[in-house]
């Protein structure tokens, strides 16, 4: 790890002004960005420990029924939170399909929206990569590429986003806050990651020095607490990242799909917003048929990037699955295998 | 430097009549359990240094360039080790004058054989500098291409597999049998390159004193890292003191001392000062060796009754392009299933890698995942239940040699497992059970067998005047046990309670107790144990019977026992000496003796040696999504003597999650072209955590062997690997109808597959 | 730049001069303050040998630098035990054999620990093997692991029936 200069500063604004130089990084938990650290993928001059910054540790009701998280709540703190996991279930769901306990407890909000990608490509300084070395090459394209991007590559990057927790968010409309030198906006989490394009590099909208400072749900999400539910396929029971995950919400009135959320993790360089899914359900009866139809018109894009045809079907399936779950109703508390195959409720599927 | 490690803590449990057999906690616990157990990279000697490996990041060539100036310009950084730069050894490291003997990479030239291969070493006076002077070495290489996998280069066939085995081996006439079947199939089965990856990653400190050099490391085999360091700085062994009192998981890979671990040594020559070098742990997919990918083809001929006609085991494997080391994966076929004709055969590739080395149940592990799948589906074929089938095929003598077995209660095993599991309910035909929430439910089964070895091994015992003993031997414990296990046959040997025993072991200075591996370590250090302390107490005997003043005067030294600290007369248990009276009337304060343990030559030469085992195993299956998981596993197995079976469960269990980690989980992922693996990590290199395993179940089954040693130990640290996997593989298909030959079996395998 | 921080550590107040930044806790607390007991297994947060607890919480200890730790109160394997006295979760793990080679040990009972203090898992033994796993054990030890801290959290739940009867 390369030396560099350790400042705490106690404000926003101190902490965007001094993360203006280039290099500079933001630190929290530090539990994606000291792995990046460690393996040389990424070597910042100054670390920007924002921690002790006063005002974003806080979860807070809006005024209009939504939820403001500060971007340093803690991921445990978060599921863990009765209101919050009443209120969006299938958030509090995906957030404890996330890692483990001990990196939960340490892990932020905020830093969970902005980690990096898991492929191998990328965390292997040896190897080309345009998202590590800008023009450098992608040797995931022609690798080991069985669990890369289905949805929204290209020829330059075929990497994934990691997270659990962002896809669920992107379904129910969730809205990042940034602090900037010129003040704060707001921009939707689904508009906030960026397709890697031919500048994968940059993998979201954050400008160079801007600090996400909160997350924001809207009331409209609470609607969808009924039925709501985040679906993960993984290579082991716990502690791995996705193959393919799903989120799924609907709003049911009298036997019909009022309004569907839909999103995928695992297949694409962002949470994918399946917004032509839901399209398709809304004012259809809630069955598997319906499903899959929507499933399919979710993947009508989708095309290999490699060795991993089968995550095109499989995320079909899934995404199936979520919403034949979520249709089965929340459980009344997140189940033992959190958004695992097998904590489905008996007769949720067959 | 290590605190006492000579372990005279007492259990805390009442103990009825003998030590051995007796399922006491681990003496070691307490130790473990509040963080107080000494491995190597928790020491710091006065004056230590931090030495960081530098790693190749190509697979083949030659580095052509290393930035030493950029680390040694960094702060703190002390010295840089490199080809150019580094203390003489007296041997060549690349020399192998015995089969044991495996080549390394202690920057003798600049060439890279592999990825990970070591090509320089950074000291520095903390471990944050020195990791980042590794880093700013930023190497440039001439490159040239990698061999990956099992088609990259011209195939031969070894001169031997495993350790001096024959790479062929035919008994009976394999093709004829084939053609006389009436059932035949043919199938491939292939297997991936695995990583031991223990938890504690290969550490060293190393001090030197003069031409003295003191060493604490995890090994697996003292006698033979002290030879080998011996050998390559020319030192007399008596000049090297190793300390390995707990390994932190070896399976194999600390079997062998590694070239990293000799590069901390001379890392700590070159800057006359004691350096700790700990591996990270992407280091170790080089190094240490792995289990070595295979694609196996077994050709298997049934009667119309489903009796084998002939099994032909055939196993391409891959090797290094420096060193020999093949899997003997088609051995596997040797033990388990009568058939008038068996072949099996070896052909191996050399690949740019580390060499492969022996990984928990090398040759048994993968071979028997192919086997145990060909087998269910030869009895699938004759439509014959997998139990019943391998009944029907039972060996009543070892199929490839004829040889009685010395002992073989698999069919006890076969019986209480398949009661406990329940299998007499299985349906047939795959695909047929469901759970309540629609889940694919599929029962498999495999047998287990591993063969029951012994090396050597030698012992001390002590009684002392005060009627207290001591036993050393320079045992290994990397969890199995050694601790306890073998302080329990020491407590017997001595015929003392086993808190008047102080048991030593774990350093390089005590007899040699043989290497810890090939599941011999228990009966071969064991047999030292247990013939030091009949020395010992022979030589009491002696003074006892020879002195008038003792109550057994005149009766003879075979006509004494030893118990509780005392000796009976055989014929006359009234009549008894004590240690303490024998010892003070002779005027000494100890008597001594020494031990070895080594297998017996003539019993070896008549019987065929295996610990067996049955192992049922119950998985669900998504039936839309393709994930897998293990719901229940029972494992009966027959191994002799248990001498702790709450250590011995304690390994089977460890051993079956294996199994299920060799069929669902682990895979280095190799990049086809660079030769890199992709995953040298734990997070993407998948072995089970907690929540992959479900309820495990251990039946023991008695077993008396009379001839494989006077205690009749077979050993259990490897067998639960074997069987278990092939039955989580047997259960899929029976769950999905799906029959995945490639491992680990993969979501990919069984969304695609019944679509 | 020297960065002067407080910890407390075992109940130990420690006021540390740190020369170096880049010291996570886990090297400071295992090459500078010579508390060895919290195992370096990854170093990159993927098997859990280094939990410890900060502040009551589990967490990894090599993803996380010292400096940004200033005040905090951490507790390591070494202080689990009342000097003699074993922690219910250490009696258990020897007596459920919840440990083979003992390397995964430390971090396996502080996050045993850190489980408990959570209030999740309660007494159904499959959220505890949820929960517990972070922590990555080699040698296979899940069961005995499973069964100790199951053993704990029932004791824990008589223990308070008892008092509230």
């Amino acid at each position: 790890m390369k030396t560099f200069d350790y400042v705490r500063p106690a404000s926003v604004s101190d902490a965007v002004a001094a993360a203006t130089e280039p290099g500079a990084a933001y630190l929290a938990a530090g539990t994606n960005l000291l792995d990046l650290m460690k393996g040389g993928i990424t070597r910042p001059d100054r670390l920007v420990d924002i921690t002790r910054v006063p005002g974003l540790d806080r979860i807070e009701p809006m005024p209009d029924g939504g939820l403001r998280i500060g971007a340093l709540v803690r991921n445990a703190d978060l599921a863990h939170d009765a209101e919050f996991a009443r209120s969006y279930p299938s958030v509090a769901e995906a957030l404890l399909s996330g890692a483990s306990a001990q990196l939960r407890n340490a892990a932020t909000v905020g830093g969970n929206l902005l980690q990096r990608t898991r492929c191998a490509y990328f965390y292997d300084t040896a190897s080309a990569c345009n998202k590590r070395e800008p023009g450098s090459g992608c040797d995931a394209r022609i690798g080991e590429n069985r669990l890369h991007a289905v949805l929204g590559w290209s020829d330059a990057c075929i990497a994934t986003h990691p997270s659990d927790f962002a896809v669920p968010l992107v379904a129910l409309d969730a809205v990042v806050e940034i602090a900037g030198k010129t003040g704060r906006r707001e921009v939707a989490l689904e508009d906030f990651h960026r397709l890697p394009g031919d500048t994968p590099e940059r993998e979201s909208v954050l400008e160079p020095g801007e600090l996400l400072v909160a997350l924001r749900l809207p009331a409209e999400a609470r609607g969808f607490s009924a039925h709501a539910r985040y679906l993960k396929v993984r290579e082991r029971t716990s502690y791995a990242f996705a193959v393919v995950s799903a989120a799924a919400a609907l709003r049911i009135e009298n036997g019909a799909i009022r309004d569907a959320r839909l999103a995928l993790g695992g297949v694409a360089a962002k949470p994918w917003r399946a917004r032509s899914a839901e399209k398709l359900l809304e004012g259809q009866r809630p069955d598997a048929a319906s499903f899959r139809r929507a499933a399919e018109a979710a993947l009508a894009d989708a095309k290999p990037s490699g060795d991993n045809e089968f995550k095109i079907e499989l995320a079909q399936r899934v995404l199936v699955r979520a919403l034949l779950l979520a249709l089965a109703g929340t459980p009344k508390r997140v189940p033992a295998l959190p958004a695992s195959p097998f904590s489905s409720p008996a007769g949720a599927f067959a | 430097m290590t605190p006492e490690i000579g372990l005279t803590q007492t259990s805390r449990h009442a103990r009825h009549g003998s030590n051995i057999g007796q399922p006491l906690t681990r003496r070691d616990g307490i130790l473990k359990v509040r963080g107080e157990a000494p491995y190597a990279a928790d020491q710091h000697p006065a004056g230590m240094l931090h030495a960081v490996l530098a790693v190749s990041t190509i697979a083949r060539g030659r580095v052509t360039f290393l930035d030493v100036n950029a680390a040694k310009s960094h702060p703190g950084v002390v010295d840089v080790m490199t080809p150019a730069h580094k203390p003489p050894l007296a041997e060549d490291p690349d020399a192998k004058t015995n089969p044991f003997m495996f080549r390394m990479e202690l920057l003798q030239n600049d060439a890279v054989r592999y990825a990970y291969q070591p090509i320089a070493v950074v000291i520095a006076e903390t471990l944050e500098a020195a990791t980042e002077g590794a880093a700013l070495l930023a190497p440039t290489y001439e490159i040239q291409p990698a061999r990956v996998g099992l088609d990259s280069n011209d195939s031969f066939v070894p001169p031997a597999v495993g350790v001096g085995h024959p790479a062929v081996i035919e008994r009976g006439d394999v093709e004829a049998g084939l053609a006389s079947a009436s059932k035949r199939i043919e199938a491939i089965y292939e297997t991936p390159a695995q990583y031991h990856n223990a938890m504690e990653p290969h550490a060293i400190v190393a001090a030197w004193d003069g031409d003295a050099l003191s060493i604490d490391t995890p090994t697996q085999g003292l006698a033979m890292a002290q030879g080998r360091i011996a050998g390559l700085f020319g030192l007399s062994a008596d000049k090297i003191h190793i300390r390995s009192p707990f390994l932190g998981g070896g399976f194999g890979s600390k079997g062998l001392i590694s070239g990293p671990q000799i590069l901390g040594i001379m890392a700590a020559r070159l800057v006359g000062k004691p350096v700790k070098l700990v591996f990270r742990r992407e280091q170790m997919y080089g190094p240490v060796g792995h289990r070595a990918p295979t694609r196996q083809r077994l050709r298997v001929g049934a009667d119309g009754e489903g009796r084998l006609a002939a099994l032909d085991h055939h196993a391409k494997i891959t090797s290094s392009s420096f060193d020999d080391f093949f899997e003997p994966a088609a051995d596997a076929s040797h033990t388990l299933y009568a058939s008038p004709a068996i072949r099996s055969s070896h052909e191996a590739v050399r690949v740019d890698t580390g060499t492969p080395l022996f990984m928990r149940a090398p040759g048994e592990a993968t071979g028997s995942i192919a086997l145990e799948s060909a087998i269910d589906e030869m009895a699938s074929a004759c439509g014959i239940d997998p139990l019943d089938f391998r009944l029907k095929n039972y060996a009543e003598v070892e199929p490839i040699s004829g040889k009685p077995f010395s002992s073989k209660a698999l069919r006890q095993c076969y019986a209480q497992g398949a009661e406990r599991f329940g299998w007499s309910k299985r349906p047939p035909a795959p695909r047929q059970m469901r759970d309540e929430a629609g889940f694919l439910v599929g029962w498999g089964m495999g047998t287990a067998t591993f063969p029951a070895l012994m090396f050597q091994g030698a012992a001390r015992a002590v009684v002392r005047s005060d009627g207290s003993g001591v036993m050393e031997t320079g045992a290994h414990d990397m969890g199995q046990g050694a601790w306890t296990a073998l302080a329990q046959i020491a407590a017997d040997g001595l015929g003392l309670d086993l808190d008047r025993v102080e048991f030593r072991s774990g350093t390089s200075d005590l007899p040699d107790a043989g290497i810890a591996g090939g599941s011999a370590h228990t009966a071969t250090a064991g047999m030292a144990i247990h013939n030091a302390g009949a020395a010992v107490i022979a030589k009491l005997a002696d003074l006892a019977t020879s002195d008038q003043r003792s109550p057994l005067f005149g009766a003879g030294n075979a006509g004494v026992i030893a118990r509780d600290g005392r000796l009976f007369r055989r014929d006359d248990e009234t009549r008894g000496d004590s240690y303490v009276d024998i010892l003070t009337r002779a005027g000494l304060t100890e008597i001594e003796a020494r031990g070895t343990g080594t297998a017996n030559p003539a019993a070896q030469a008549d019987y065929a040696m295996h610990a067996h085992g049955a192992v049922f195993v119950e998985v669900k299956v998504d039936p839309d999504l393709g994930q897998v998981r293990v719901t229940r596993a029972v494992g009966a197995f027959a191994a002799g003597r248990i001498i702790n079976p709450r250590l011995v469960r304690s390994q089977l269990f460890g051993g079956m999650i294996w199994g299920v980690s060799f069929a669902l989980h682990e895979e280095a992922v190799i990049d086809r072209r660079s030769g890199r693996i992709m995953n040298p990590n734990l997070a993407e290199y998948h072995v089970p955590v907690n929540a992959d395993v479900p309820s495990l179940d251990v039946l023991l089954v008695d077993e008396h062997d009379p001839h494989v040693n006077a205690l009749g130990i077979k050993g259990v640290g490897e067998i639960g690997v074997t069987g278990s996997a092939g039955a989580v593989a047997n259960a899929v298909w029976h769950a999905t109808g799906v029959r995945v030959r490639r491992f680990p079996i993969r979501i990919d395998d069984l969304v695609v597959g019944h679509q | 730049m020297n960065h002067s921080i407080s910890l407390t550590v075992n109940g130990v107040r420690r006021d540390i001069e740190l020369d170096d930044p880049r010291v996570t806790l886990l090297d400071l607390l295992r090459e500078r303050l010579h508390l060895t007991g919290t195992k370096k297994g990854c170093d990159r947060g993927q098997c859990g040998a280094c939990t410890i607890l900060i502040d009551g919480r589990r967490i990894n200890s090599c993803l996380t630098l010292a400096v940004s730790h200033d005040g905090a109160d951490i507790l390591t394997i070494e202080g689990v035990a009342r000097g003699d006295q074993l922690h219910p979760l250490q009696a258990a793990f020897i007596a459920h054999d919840g440990l083979q080679c003992g390397f995964c040990t430390p971090g396996q009972i502080m996050s045993a620990i850190g489980l408990i203090n959570e209030g999740q898992a309660g007494d159904d033994p499959e959220r505890i093997r949820e929960a517990m796993s972070g922590n990555l054990c080699r040698c296979g030890a899940y069961s005995g692991i499973t069964e100790a801290v199951l053993d704990v959290q029932n004791s824990l739940a008589e223990a308070n029936q008892r008092r509230s009867a």
